[in-house]
Parts: structure tokens; C-alpha cells; sequence
């Protein structure tokens, strides 16, 4: 690299060159250290500097991606689980709407007809998609009674339609026939009617259907059909939407669903209509006129008796209160039930002293963790100490002893457990056998707390006594001998001298113990029986019994919490690049 | 504490035997009961104690019938199965990511270092509860939930920090100047990646290795959620087995697993020591 090459990138003229050239071939006229090609050197190092740090990130992104993925996503996903309660908006989207206009909890009366009215018909679509079952199983946890309640009811909704659409068939057989309805609630102008109508239509259903679809259709309601009779158009096209989207059917040759024909005894209902209709001359015109004729033969569109005669807890204003005040999409509702308390009609309260589980059991799982902790440090203590202040080949040796339980399977480790623990176990026989008790009075020792602390201890207690030694193998053993020579006594100088210096490996063990401790599910559900589980336990009972996936969320993310405030005070204390294995 | 000194008083001496017998028992309480599956699953009878005759050591009251139960019974060999089908692919996972990972980390300039470390040691830290929870919502979500693949992931993500840990320990020691001297003398990155920098890491990676296999080899929170019947694991197995008290076969394998951890702590303290004595940080 010449010193032309070197200045001719600063731009500089001929004779400014020939000076600098002979003062110095690697500084530019501004007095900057240039590198070898010319570039400024500052700027040469940070492209250096930034070229490495890409490199390095390039390195760690495949990982950094794959556990974003795979695991943190997932996380997050629990996160929104446990506020998520879209499935009330999702599954009945007319009666929530109608339930904040209408309704005023606070009354302490029944809502209106208009709720009944929307609710008829968001319970018909989501009992097609049998979505309604689910619906009252998520109430159910804030009100017993709930499921039943939506169950019976999605039974009783044909039938409820049944009294209108008999005495319409009465009127005409044509009511029953599937061209008839199609003819005249698509119109004449095709897919150019009330395209709003079927757009909301067809959101209601794919919600619904959950992706799953069997078909699809270009239906719309007529523009003119679709204003004067309204209530018939939405619930037709939830019909038309359901039967061609999910159903894969035709719906020229599907007879339409008993909520249209109740929905078009509500639109007759209307005196308007009744005007409307007279006027209307589109397609079908000739028997909606006689049947809006004799629309007085109906009989009278009542939809909230209907539903208090199929059930009669629609008629408690409670369970009202409580659809109304779950009707977010998102809730504070499984965060309260996991720390016992609901929403009472006076706002946040604590649930009823025989109801309250959880505090119980997360003071349990405290408590339980803290004694384990506990007793891991009171036994690594001094396995730690001896490890540490042994010569290096005898304490390798030992040390094995150590890894040996941490490198064995942790079922093998809690059967083993089981084996020692239970009844007719290896420790009650033998202490039968040296009659220090009688065969009657044998120790209960497992599904209670003895078992859970027993089996958690010995698990646990490589992860106590590995931190520990590697802090301890750092005391310079010439502290001790310091102490002693002036003058302290044995207790004293181990008491002042080097239990202080042990304090951060008692730290970061314990905290390491207690972390595993909190989250620890299969020993607890094998050998603590019911007063011995931790609320890993419930969790998992959530997920796969119970099935009350947001409360298993809302439970799951306060232990996390807690574990990640603590892992925050281990990174602070130990630095997690501290953390060592074997 | 190394040996008692000849002018120790009489109290000094009771405690010198005292402390020694005290930590002979915690090791007798940490050792003690894995070894007693052992003569355990060489029992004659179906019971889960020692039997008068194994206690008078009568040869009839031995036999090898769990062990025959284990070898035949296809539940128990399916679930063997499907372990050594999930846990290689999971292990090959999570070294090839997470050696590559370590070696990033252990560069002189990463961005967000601190939070990059904690987002990748997580799945160690949260508690193997939450995780299959989160996962069994997530990944049933996608259509991973009951599969191969959905258990393989679940077990690679959760066996990354330990390859991480461990080759990042055996990175600290690490001699920069060997790569830029490999570089001066003209090899490409990928060859010094290979000849240099890899032989000098590889105990690291091997014993990284054998942490995310026995991770997903003995996990079953994560495959009980995340897993359908298809892949029930030995673990699971085991679980189910414990929980519904069949058969002393358990103990037959448990005693398996045993011998397997104690290959396996041999094979990892074996390269321990070696990588300290390469890099000349222990004098063993």
C-alpha cells in the first residue's frame, strides 16, 4: 500500500499530497491515523468491531430463534391463556353486544326480551357448531350451574323454534321448502345484496368453525329482503353460512334451521314490516304478503318465556350478572380464582371460606419448599466442607458419590423412595424386624408430607452440595490456621471466619434448591399423597382432568414469577454464567 | 482437616470422628437407596420388599424373571423404543445449536450478552411444569401436540443450556491466538473451526451432549403433556407403572438406568479431567 493509495481516497489535491506523502503515509489532512486502505482508522475498527459482533450474533441466532420458537412462544402463549376469555364474545357476540346496551347488572332484574331474542339465535349457531357446551363449561367455573344450564338449553332450541314454524307451515308447506327460502332471501340482484349481512354472517361462523371447512358459498341476501326483514335475514344467513361452510351442504336443497322461522315471526311482529311487505314485490313476493296477512295467527314472538319455561335458571338474575360481567374478551377471572377470590356483585371479594384451595397450597408449597431447602443445606453442609478440605484424590472419589443420585434417573430416584417409604417398605420391615416398633404401628411415611420432604431432599441435594464445594474449594484453608493461631478456638474461627466466606455458595445453593423445589411435580405426585402435592400438582390436574386450562395458566404464570424473581436474585448473586455441572 | 494432629485434645478427636461419621451417613442417606433397587430387582416374588429367603441369601429366592419381564412385555419395549428414538434426534438438537451458540457467546463483542444468556438458560430455570403446560397450549395450537416431532423440539429446547453451560466452560480457557495463528498460516474459518478449535472443545461438547441426552432420556413431565400413546417413553412408562403399582419390572429397570447414569458419570468426569489437563488448569 503506497501513501498514493493511501491519501487519494481523502480526496486531497496534488500538492497537499506530496507534503503529506513526506510528514507521514498514514495520517489524512484533518490529522485523522488512517488504516492500511486508506479509510479512516476509527472508522476502519468499527466496521471490524461491528463485522465480529454480526458474526458472533449470526452464531448465536440459529439457537436464539429455535428457543423463541420453541419455547419461549410457548410461554407467552400461557401468559394470554390465562386473561384470554374470547370465548364468550366469540361464541355469543349479539347477546354481549346487547347485554351493555340493555342490560344494567346492577338491577337486579332478568334482562329484556332483546337479549333473549339475540341470545336465541347466537345459541342456535353455536349449538350447530356445538360450541355452546364449551361456553357453559368456561361460565361454569365462575357460576355452578352454568353448563347444565347451556347444555339443557341447546336441547330445548329446536323446539323452541318448532312454535313458530309449524303454524307457518300451517300457513303454506312452501315455509319447509329449501328453494323457497333460498329464492327469497337471496333477492334479484345475486351476490350484490346485503353484502354486510353475509360478511358478519360469515365471521360468526368461521369463529365458530375454528378453520375446520368443508365447503364454501357465494350467498347474499337481497339488498330489499334483507332491510325489511332483518332479523330473518341474519339468522338465514347463519343458516346459509353454517350448512355450505362447515357442512359442505347445498343450501338450494337444505331446509332452513326452526331460528329462521322463529326469527321471521319476530320480523311479522312488526307493524312496519307488515307495511313494508306490501310493497315489496321481489322474489317470493306472493306468499310473504299472505303470510304477513295472517301474520296475526302466529303465535306472539316471546322468546324469554320460551327460554325460562326450557330453563328455569334463566330467569335467576345472577346467573345474568355473571355472563354479563365475564363478557370481555379478557378477564382478570382466573388470576382471582387462583388466588381464591372472585367477582362478587360488589366487586373483587374472597370466595367463601370452604371454597378457598389455592392460598392453602401455595403457603404449602412455601412451606414444604423452605423445609427442603432447609434440610438440603443442613445435610450438604458438611458433605460440602469435608469434599473441600480433603486432599484432591479422596475427595474426587467422594465426589462421585455426590454425582452418582444426580446423574440417576429422578424416577428411579422416587422409586426408590417408594420401595424404602411405603408400609410393607424395606424401612418399616426392618424396623419390625428389630422390633424398635410392632407390626401394627407402622410408620406412615409416604403420600403425606414426611414422603414429600424425604424423597425432595435426596433428590435435590447434589444441586445444594455441588454450589457449596465450588465456593468452599476457593476458602484459602490458611484463614482457619490464622484464626486459630491467634487465639480463637475451633467453633469460633469456622463461625467468624469461614462460614462468612461460605455465605455466597449457601446463597446460590439454596436459592438453586428452593427454585427446583417450587416447580417439582412427579416426586409430590407419587409420594405425597394429598397433603404433599405442591401446586404443580393442581396444575397439571387443570390441564388434563379438569380441563380448566385458564386457571392451569393463571396458577402457572404466579409460580413463574416467583421463580423468575428468584432466578433474577441467583443471576444477581452467582451470575448464571457461573452456573456449573459435575 | 486433613489429618487429626497429634496434639489433639480429647474434645477435638470426638468431634474429628464425630463429623466423619455424620457424613458417612449423609453419604449412606445419598447412596443408600439407589443401590437397594438393585438386589431388590432380582427378586423371586412380585413384592417390592426383601423377602426372609433373599435376606438368608437362598438362591431360589433370586431370579432374573423382571429382567425376562422387561426383555418380553411390548409395553416396556416400545417404550424403550420410542426413548431411543426421541432422545438422539433431541440431543443432535441441542449440541448443534447450542455449541454453535456457546462459541457466539464467547465472543469478545456480543450484543445484549446478559440477555441473550438469560433467554437461552430459561428452559433450564422454569420449572419443567410450566413449560409442558405452555407447550402442550402452544403446540397443540400449531398440530405438534402428540407428535414425533412436537416431543423431539420440546426435549431439544429444554437440553440447550446444558450444552451451552458446558461448552462455554470449556471456552473460557480457550487460547485466541490459536485461531489467529491458524488464520496467519491460511486456513479458512471453516477448516479452523475443525482442526483447531473444535479438538480443544470437543470434551465439552461431548458431556454438553450427554446432559441433553439424559434430559430428555429421563424427562416425562413435558412428554406426559406434550406426547400421545405413540410416544410413550420409559419414563412415562415407569410413571404410569408407579402410579398404578403393577409389577417389580420397574425395578428391573430402574436398576438398568443405574448402571447406564454410572457409565455415563464415568465417561463425563473422565472428560472433565481430561479438558482440565489439556488446558492445564488441573494438576490431575
Amino acid at each position: 500500500m503506497s501513501p498514493t493509495d493511501a491519501t487519494a481516497t481523502g480526496g486531497l489535491s496534488a500538492p497537499t499530497r506530496e507534503v503529506q506523502a513526506v510528514k507521514a503515509d498514514n495520517v489524512d489532512s484533518r490529522g485523522r491515523l488512517l488504516a492500511a486502505d486508506g479509510t479512516p482508522l476509527k472508522a476502519s475498527l468499527a466496521r471490524a468491531l461491528r463485522q465480529e459482533k454480526l458474526r458472533a450474533f449470526m452464531l448465536v441466532a440459529p439457537l436464539l430463534l429455535f428457543i423463541v420458537i420453541t419455547f419461549v412462544a410457548p410461554i407467552v402463549d400461557m401468559l394470554l391463556r390465562s386473561v384470554d376469555n374470547e370465548i364468550v364474545p366469540d361464541t355469543v357476540p349479539r347477546t354481549v353486544s346487547v347485554l351493555e346496551r340493555d342490560f344494567d347488572p346492577a338491577s337486579g332484574e332478568t334482562p329484556g326480551e332483546a337479549v333473549f331474542r339475540a341470545l336465541y339465535f347466537d345459541m342456535f349457531l353455536a349449538a350447530e357448531a356445538k360450541e355452546h357446551t364449551r361456553l357453559g363449561s368456561r361460565l361454569n367455573y365462575e357460576q355452578s350451574g352454568m353448563a347444565s344450564l347451556f347444555r339443557s338449553t341447546g336441547r330445548r332450541l329446536d323446539d323452541m323454534g318448532d312454535t313458530y314454524k309449524d303454524p307457518l307451515e300451517d300457513l303454506s308447506t312452501a315455509w319447509d321448502e329449501a328453494g323457497y327460502w333460498l329464492t327469497l332471501m337471496a333477492g334479484p340482484e345475486g351476490g350484490a345484496g346485503a353484502t354486510e349481512v353475509a360478511a358478519a354472517a360469515r365471521a360468526r361462523v368461521l369463529t365458530l368453525a375454528d378453520g375446520d371447512l368443508e365447503g364454501d358459498t357465494d350467498f347474499v341476501p337481497g339488498a330489499e329482503i334483507a332491510e325489511i326483514l332483518p332479523t330473518t335475514a341474519a339468522a338465514y344467513s347463519d343458516f346459509a353460512m353454517f350448512a355450505s361452510l362447515v357442512d359442505g351442504d347445498d343450501i338450494a336443497e337444505e331446509e332452513p334451521w326452526e331460528a329462521v322461522h322463529a326469527a321471521l315471526a319476530i320480523d311479522l311482529e312488526n307493524a312496519e314490516t307488515l307495511q313494508a311487505i306490501r310493497g315489496y314485490d321481489g322474489p317470493g313476493a306472493v306468499l310473504l304478503k299472505e303470510t304477513a296477512a295472517k301474520a296475526d295467527t302466529l303465535p306472539p314472538a316471546e322468546l324469554k318465556p320460551a327460554f325460562i319455561d326450557a330453563d328455569e335458571d334463566w330467569g335467576d338474575p345472577a346467573n345474568w350478572q355473571v355472563i354479563a360481567r365475564y363478557s370481555g374478551a379478557y378477564t382478570p377471572g382466573y388470576f382471582l380464582a387462583a388466588v381464591d377470590m372472585q367477582k362478587g356483585a360488589e366487586g373483587i371479594e374472597m370466595k367463601p371460606d370452604n371454597e378457598q384451595i389455592y392460598l392453602l397450597l401455595f403457603w404449602r408449597t412455601l412451606v414444604l419448599s423452605v423445609t427442603i431447602t432447609f434440610t438440603c443445606l443442613l445435610l450438604g453442609y458438611p458433605i460440602a466442607f469435608l469434599l473441600a478440605n480433603l486432599p484432591m484424590r479422596v475427595s474426587n472419589l467422594l465426589l462421585i458419590l455426590v454425582l452418582l443420585p444426580f446423574w440417576t434417573s429422578l424416577l428411579v430416584r422416587t422409586s426408590s423412595w417408594i420401595v424404602l417409604l411405603q408400609q410393607q417398605g424395606v424401612i418399616n420391615d426392618t424396623l419390625v424386624a428389630i422390633g424398635l416398633i410392632g407390626d401394627d404401628g407402622r410408620l406412615e411415611m409416604m403420600f403425606n408430607e414426611t414422603g414429600t420432604v424425604i424423597a425432595m431432599t435426596h433428590i435435590l441435594l447434589p444441586f445444594m452440595i455441588l454450589p457449596l464445594y465450588s465456593v468452599m474449594k476457593t476458602i484459602n484453608p490458611s484463614y482457619l490456621r490464622a484464626a486459630k493461631s491467634l487465639g480463637a478456638t475451633d467453633f469460633t474461627a469456622f463461625w467468624r471466619v469461614y462460614f462468612p466466606l461460605s455465605v455466597p455458595g449457601i446463597g446460590a445453593g439454596a436459592i438453586l434448591v428452593f427454585i427446583l423445589a417450587i416447580g417439582y411435580y412427579i416426586t409430590p405426585e407419587l409420594v405425597g399423597g394429598t397433603s404433599g402435592i405442591f401446586i404443580s400438582n393442581r396444575i397439571a390436574y387443570h390441564i388434563s382432568s379438569s380441563l380448566n386450562w385458564g386457571l392451569a395458566a393463571a396458577l402457572g404464570v404466579i409460580l413463574l414469577g416467583a421463580v423468575l424473581i428468584l432466578y433474577w436474585c441467583y443471576d444477581r448473586i452467582v451470575g448464571i454464567d457461573n452456573v456449573k455441572l459435575g | 482437616m486433613a489429618a487429626l494432629p497429634p496434639y489433639a485434645t480429647t474434645g477435638q478427636r470426638v468431634w474429628w470422628y464425630g463429623f466423619r461419621v455424620i457424613c458417612g451417613l449423609i453419604f449412606f442417606f445419598l447412596i443408600a437407596p439407589i443401590m437397594v433397587i438393585i438386589p431388590l430387582s432380582f427378586n423371586a416374588e412380585d413384592f417390592f420388599t426383601f423377602t426372609p429367603g433373599m435376606l438368608a441369601l437362598e438362591a431360589d429366592a433370586y431370579s432374573l424373571k423382571h429382567y425376562d419381564d422387561f426383555l418380553t412385555n411390548d409395553d416396556w419395549q416400545g417404550a424403550l423404543w420410542n426413548s431411543l428414538r426421541i432422545a438422539p434426534m433431541a440431543t443432535f438438537l441441542s449440541v448443534a445449536l447450542g455449541t454453535l451458540a456457546a462459541i457466539g457467546l464467547s465472543q469478545s463483542h456480543v450484543p445484549f450478552r446478559g440477555a441473550i444468556m438469560a433467554v437461552l438458560i430459561s428452559p433450564m430455570i422454569v420449572p419443567l411444569i410450566i413449560s409442558a403446560a405452555g407447550m402442550y397450549f402452544f403446540y397443540s395450537r400449531i398440530g405438534l401436540q402428540g407428535t414425533y416431532w412436537g416431543v423431539v423440539l420440546a426435549h431439544a429446547a429444554l437440553g440447550t443450556p446444558f450444552v451451552i453451560i458446558t461448552v462455554t466452560a470449556t471456552l473460557v480457557g480457550f487460547d485466541k491466538s490459536l485461531t489467529r495463528a491458524a488464520a496467519n498460516l491460511g486456513a479458512d474459518p471453516v477448516t479452523t473451526f475443525f482442526r483447531v478449535q473444535m479438538p480443544l472443545i470437543v470434551p465439552g461438547v461431548v458431556s454438553g451432549g450427554l446432559f441433553a441426552f439424559i434430559t430428555s432420556f429421563d424427562e416425562v413431565v413435558v412428554v406426559l403433556f406434550m406426547g400421545s400413546a405413540a410416544q410413550k417413553t420409559l419414563p412415562w412408562q415407569m410413571f404410569t407403572g408407579l402410579r398404578e403399582q403393577i409389577s417389580p419390572t420397574i425395578l428391573a429397570v430402574a436398576t438398568i438406568l443405574v448402571v447406564i447414569s454410572i457409565m455415563l458419570l464415568t465417561t463425563v468426569e473422565i472428560l472433565r479431567r481430561r479438558s482440565e489437563r489439556l488446558r492445564g488448569m488441573s494438576p490431575g
